[in-house]
C-alpha cells in the first residue's frame, strides 16, 4: 500500500469522501484515540489543572474529542476543509482553523499550555508544488509553534516518517527553532504497531515529559522535585477542600457551602 | 470560532510575524451566536491571567458591546461565592459568544481573513507565505 503523503496533497487526498471514510471507520478511530492517550500520557501535564492545547493536523478531530474527553479546552488546525467541515458535523468542542502548518502557527506569544499533533507532520517533509521548500516550512512551523506556547510548554507529535531523513529533517528544524527532547519508539521491533513521537520542550519545564518505559534519542532535563511540584501533585479536589478549609478559617464564605452572601459583587459586564 | 481565541489569533502573514499591529485583529461584518456551554470557572480563572484585556475590550466594540469594564477583573477565585458572578459574565461572552461569519483584517497589511460555517480561513495566497 502507498503511502497517503505519495499520492497527493492533503487537501486533495482528504476530500469529502476520503474524509468520511477516515472518520466513520472504527478502526481508525481506535488507532487515533490510542495515539492521542499516549501523546497526552507523554505530554505528562498536572491531571485536574484546566489546560488549553492546539491540535495540529486535527482533521475531523478524532484526536480532539479525545482531548475534550480527557478535560481538555483546545484549538485544532487542518489545512483540508473537508475534514475541518465532518468535524463540525461531529460538534466537536475545539474551535477549528483552515490553514496550512508550513505557513505557521498564527497565535500570539504564550497562547498554549501544550500542542499535540497525531498522525500530520510527516506531511511537511513533501514539497506538494514546485517552488516549495520542506525544510522552510518545517522550521516556519516549529518556530512559530514554539513561541505560541508558554515557556516550559511541552509539544508532543505522533508521525509517520518515510525514512530517516525526514525523521532528520524534523527533529532538525525543531532543534533550530530552540526546543529540547527527542525522538521515542513505541514498540520498535514491531514493524505494524512500531510508533515514532516527537517529545519537546519550549523552554524549560518544572515537570518534564513522562518518560516510563521509553529509550531516547536525546537527552531530555532532569527532573526536579521541589514544594511547588508537590502542591501540584496533590488532586484538584483535595486542593480545593484545602483551600475551603483555609478560607472557612478565615471567616470567609466559599462557594456551594452558601448560596447567598452579603458581600458587594464586582461590576457586571 | 469563540470569542475567547480572538484574544489569541493573530495575522499569519511572514512580514507581520514582529509587528505589535497585527494583534488583535479587527472584526467587521459579523454574525454572532449564542451557544450554551458546559460553566468551567477553573479554566476561566486558569485564561483570565493569560488574557489581554485591552484586546478584549476593542474586539468586544467591534462587534457591538462598548460596555466592559476598562479594568481586567483579577483576583477571581473558583471557589468564592462572590465571584461567580463575574466568572460567568466571562463564561458568556468568552466562551458562549461565538463568531459564525465574518471579516478579520489584519491593521498591519491589511489582509482580510474570512470565517465561514465557525472556522477562520487563514490559508495564504503564495506571495504571502
Ligand atoms: C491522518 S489525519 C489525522 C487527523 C487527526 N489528528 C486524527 O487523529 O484523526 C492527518 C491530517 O493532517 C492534515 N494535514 C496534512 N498536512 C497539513 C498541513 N500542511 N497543514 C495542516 N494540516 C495538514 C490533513 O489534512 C489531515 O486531516
Amino acid at each position: 500500500m502507498s503511502r497517503p503523503e505519495e499520492l497527493a496533497p492533503p487537501e486533495v487526498f482528504y476530500n469529502d469522501t476520503e474524509s468520511f471514510k477516515y472518520t466513520s471507520s472504527t478502526r481508525v478511530q481506535h488507532i487515533q484515540a490510542k495515539m492521542t492517550l499516549r501523546a497526552l500520557e507523554l505530554l505528562n501535564l498536572e491531571k485536574e489543572q484546566p489546560h488549553f492545547l492546539l491540535d495540529l493536523g486535527c482533521g475531523s478531530g478524532l484526536s480532539g474529542e479525545i482531548l475534550t474527553e480527557e478535560g481538555y479546552n483546545w484549538i485544532g488546525m487542518d489545512i483540508s476543509p473537508s475534514m475541518l467541515a465532518t468535524g463540525l458535523d461531529r460538534d466537536v468542542e475545539g474551535d477549528l482553523f483552515l490553514s496550512d502548518l508550513g505557513n505557521g502557527v498564527p497565535f500570539r506569544a504564550g497562547t498554549f499550555d501544550a500542542a499535540i499533533s497525531i498522525s500530520a507532520i510527516q506531511w511537511l517533509c513533501n514539497a506538494d508544488t514546485a517552488g516549495v521548500d520542506p525544510k522552510k516550512r518545517l522550521l516556519c512551523f516549529f518556530n512559530t509553534l514554539y513561541s505560541s506556547l508558554r515557556r516550559g510548554g511541552k509539544f508532543v507529535a505522533q508521525f509517520y516518517p518515510m525514512n530517516d531523513s525526514q525523521t532528520e529533517a524534523i527533529l532538525g528544524a525543531a532543534k533550530v527553532a530552540g526546543f529540547g527532547g527527542g525522538l521515542i519508539i513505541d514498540d520498535p521491533d514491531s514493524k505494524r504497531h512500531k510508533k515514532y513521537y516527537l517529545v519537546l520542550t519550549a523552554g524549560l519545564s518544572e515537570r518534564t515529559v513522562n518518560l516510563t518505559g521509553a529509550t531516547m534519542e536525546a537527552p531530555v532535563m532532569n527532573k526536579k522535585v521541589n514544594k511547588k511540584l508537590l502542591r501540584k501533585m496533590e488532586s484538584g479536589k483535595d486542593f480545593i477542600n484545602r483551600k475551603k478549609e483555609t478560607m472557612k478559617r478565615r471567616g470567609k464564605k466559599v462557594a456551594l457551602d452558601s448560596k447567598f452572601t452579603g458581600r458587594k459583587r464586582r461590576p457586571r459586564f | 470560532m469563540k470569542f475567547l481565541t480572538t484574544n489569541f489569533v493573530k495575522c499569519a502573514v511572514k512580514g507581520c510575524q514582529s509587528s505589535t499591529e497585527s494583534f488583535p485583529l479587527k472584526y467587521s461584518d459579523c454574525q454572532l451566536v449564542q451557544e450554551e456551554q458546559e460553566y468551567n470557572p477553573e479554566f476561566l480563572v486558569h485564561m483570565l491571567e493569560r488574557l489581554d484585556w485591552n484586546a478584549v475590550i476593542q474586539v468586544a466594540r467591534d462587534l457591538g458591546n462598548d460596555s466592559l469594564p476598562p479594568t481586567k477583573p483579577d483576583s477571581l477565585d473558583p471557589i468564592m461565592e462572590e465571584d461567580q458572578a463575574v466568572l460567568k459574565d466571562l463564561h458568556t461572552l468568552l466562551v458562549e459568544t461565538q463568531i459564525v461569519e465574518g471579516r478579520m483584517t489584519c491593521n498591519n497589511c491589511q489582509h482580510v481573513y474570512h470565517i465561514k460555517n465557525s472556522i477562520p480561513n487563514f490559508l495564504l495566497p503564495p506571495h504571502l507565505c
